[in-house]
């Protein structure tokens, strides 16, 4: 009886936290009728996927993909490069200015990061990076909290990998790529899975760089299609769809990653 | 100097150059932007207090900072709801997981999809006004986003509504950290579910409560996307919040310096609140 409430409860969250995709699904694959029918449809009738193919036919779909594809590429592989190398060092080298440098990194924690986007603007502007993806990835590839936890994988391997590895002569660079980075791959997963679903959806600084609509990404150009269609919200919901797709797999196959900690915890 | 201190600098390098010119400058340049005459054409002059005596008596700005601390109003609801929804979902029941999944896809979800999808939901016509009227909630359909009186609060749930998962996250994992061996010895004293949450279960939890409370008035205060995406601030300005009217004037009117006076002011009320929520939610001595 307990655990039927408890089922209620949960089950009632839920269908507010899925209703909307639900619904926006619904309206994808109808034929007729729109979002705003009256009564709205919450099943499908006669369902098709016309409205996809519509989609694909008017708005460039599939370039906004690759660009969110390369962004997200881009920005993973650059942030595991630069923020590995700087947790190494914090992590497991003893050097003066080693407490400053990580008080710097720990303070951009607190700044409010929103409020750069203005004086970024004006940056990228300046090194004329405007409608570049270098101007779009380049301000995301270091995060503090991308080294914090990388530093923290780094503070768990072994010492006596390390001294034998120094014993034998290998220089710090051959322990970092050889040894301390197989080492810690699972936590470079992490940092890379959540970067990866932060820069596809990353809405605003992409807007702001980018003015082309052939280079926007996925998450400003599906905007796009509401200024386009209008009011065939029908297409509108299948370019929704679609947008939200890849996100959706990513997270799904990698749901331990984003809960860390939550299965595990219980031994 | 040693060994290790020349490769540590060199290892360093490429990500400080970046938080350099990404991170501190924005910073502490627009700090100074903010007083002075700044745009891309002319030379720069020291203007003073113009640009925030400007903002201050415009009356959108001062609408937006009214916003930015109505939207404090959420802060409550997401971490009681939160810590619930974290309660709720760590047991071991059947089908748990696919619960914590539901409610975190909101999270991973693209902002300009949750205008979309929300504006859809909000819509007169829509699946919201639709149920509610189905139930006899509302007598006529209510204009969720197009009333200037309700708009605000609008937002103020889908920002809630993407903001849950994220913060049960947070407290879940928390809440396993809880050696199950004092809740064990609790039950053995008498004390029931309702007494152990109070006693044992809160208190271990505080600094995570402290830290979520933080992040989540930061978080308050630095609404803007969600403007943008759903109402781009009006009807009639109700719906700006400080940080979009910095966005507004500063990327759309090119009155940089405006925006940044504007940004500059909210930096100083994140920067402030938090140090004053670290100062409450400290852990007592004992």
């Amino acid at each position: 009886m307990k655990k039927l409430a408890h089922y209620l409860v949960l089950c009632a969250i839920a269908l507010l936290c899925v209703f909307p995709f639900w619904w926006t699904l619904v309206t994808a694959v109808s034929t007729e009728g729109n979002v705003f029918a009256f009564p709205p449809t919450f099943w499908p009738k006669a369902p098709s996927l016309d409205n996809f193919a519509e989609v694909f036919r008017v708005i460039p779909l599939l370039t906004f993909f690759r660009n969110s594809v390369f962004i997200a590429a881009c920005t993973v592989l650059w942030k595991l490069v630069l923020c590995s190398m700087a947790a190494y060092p914090l992590a497991r080298m003893r050097f003066r200015g080693r407490k400053l440098v990580f008080g710097l990194i720990l303070a951009t924690l607190v700044l409010p990061s929103e409020v750069n986007f203005l004086v970024n603007f004006i940056t990228v502007t300046k090194l004329s990076l405007v409608d570049t993806y270098t101007g779009v990835i380049l301000p995301n590839v270091v995060t503090a909290v991308a080294i914090l936890l990388l530093k923290q994988a780094f503070e768990e391997v072994p010492q006596d990998l390390i001294d034998a590895a120094r014993v034998d002569g290998a220089s710090e660079w051959t322990i970092f790529t050889r040894i301390m980075l197989p080492l810690i791959a699972p936590w470079l997963a992490t940092v890379g899975i959540l970067t990866a679903v932060e820069a596809w959806n990353e809405y605003i600084w992409p807007s702001i760089v980018m003015s082309k609509p052939d280079e926007f990404p996925l998450s400003v150009g599906v905007l796009y299609l509401r200024g386009t269609f209008g009011s065939s919200t029908r297409v509108i919901a299948a370019g929704t769809i679609l947008t939200i797709l890849p996100t959706l797999a990513a997270f799904l196959f990698a749901q331990r990653f984003f809960m860390r900690g939550m299965d595990g915890a219980v031994k | 100097m040693s060994r290790h201190t020349l490769a540590a600098w060199l290892f360093l390098t490429p990500a400080l150059l970046v938080l350099a010119v990404f991170s501190f400058w924005p910073v502490g340049f627009g700090s100074y932007l903010a007083f002075t005459d700044y745009s891309l054409i002319r030379p720069t002059h020291w203007v003073g207090l113009d640009n925030f005596r400007y903002i201050f008596e415009n009356e959108m700005f001062v609408t937006g900072l009214r916003n930015s601390v109505v939207f404090l109003l959420m802060v409550p609801f997401v971490q009681v709801g939160a810590l619930a929804l974290a309660v709720l979902v760590n047991n071991q029941l059947p089908g748990i997981r696919l619960f914590r999944a539901a409610f975190y896809v909101p999270v991973v979800t693209t902002v300009s999809v949750v205008g979309i999808m929300w504006g859809f939901m909000f819509h007169e016509q829509g699946a919201l006004n639709y149920v509610l009227l189905l139930f006899r909630l509302v007598d006529a359909p209510v204009g969720w986003l197009s009333h200037d009186g309700i708009a605000l609060f609008a937002i103020m749930f889908v920002t809630m509504w993407r903001g849950l998962g994220w913060y049960m996250v947070m407290y879940l994992a928390a809440l396993q950290a809880v050696p199950a061996d004092m809740q064990e010895a609790a039950i053995l004293d008498g004390a029931n579910r309702w007494q152990r949450f109070w006693k044992i279960t809160v208190p271990m939890l505080r600094p995570t409560i402290a830290v979520c409370t933080i992040l989540s008035v930061l978080a308050a205060l630095k609404a803007y996307q969600e403007v943008d995406v759903l109402t781009q601030g009006g009807p009639m300005n109700s719906t700006f919040t400080a940080l979009y009217y910095a966005y507004d004037q500063g990327l759309k009117h090119l009155k940089l310096p405006r925006a940044l006076a504007a940004s500059f002011i909210v930096s100083l009320l994140c920067i402030g609140i938090a140090l004053l929520c670290l100062r409450w939610l400290k852990p007592k001595h004992r």
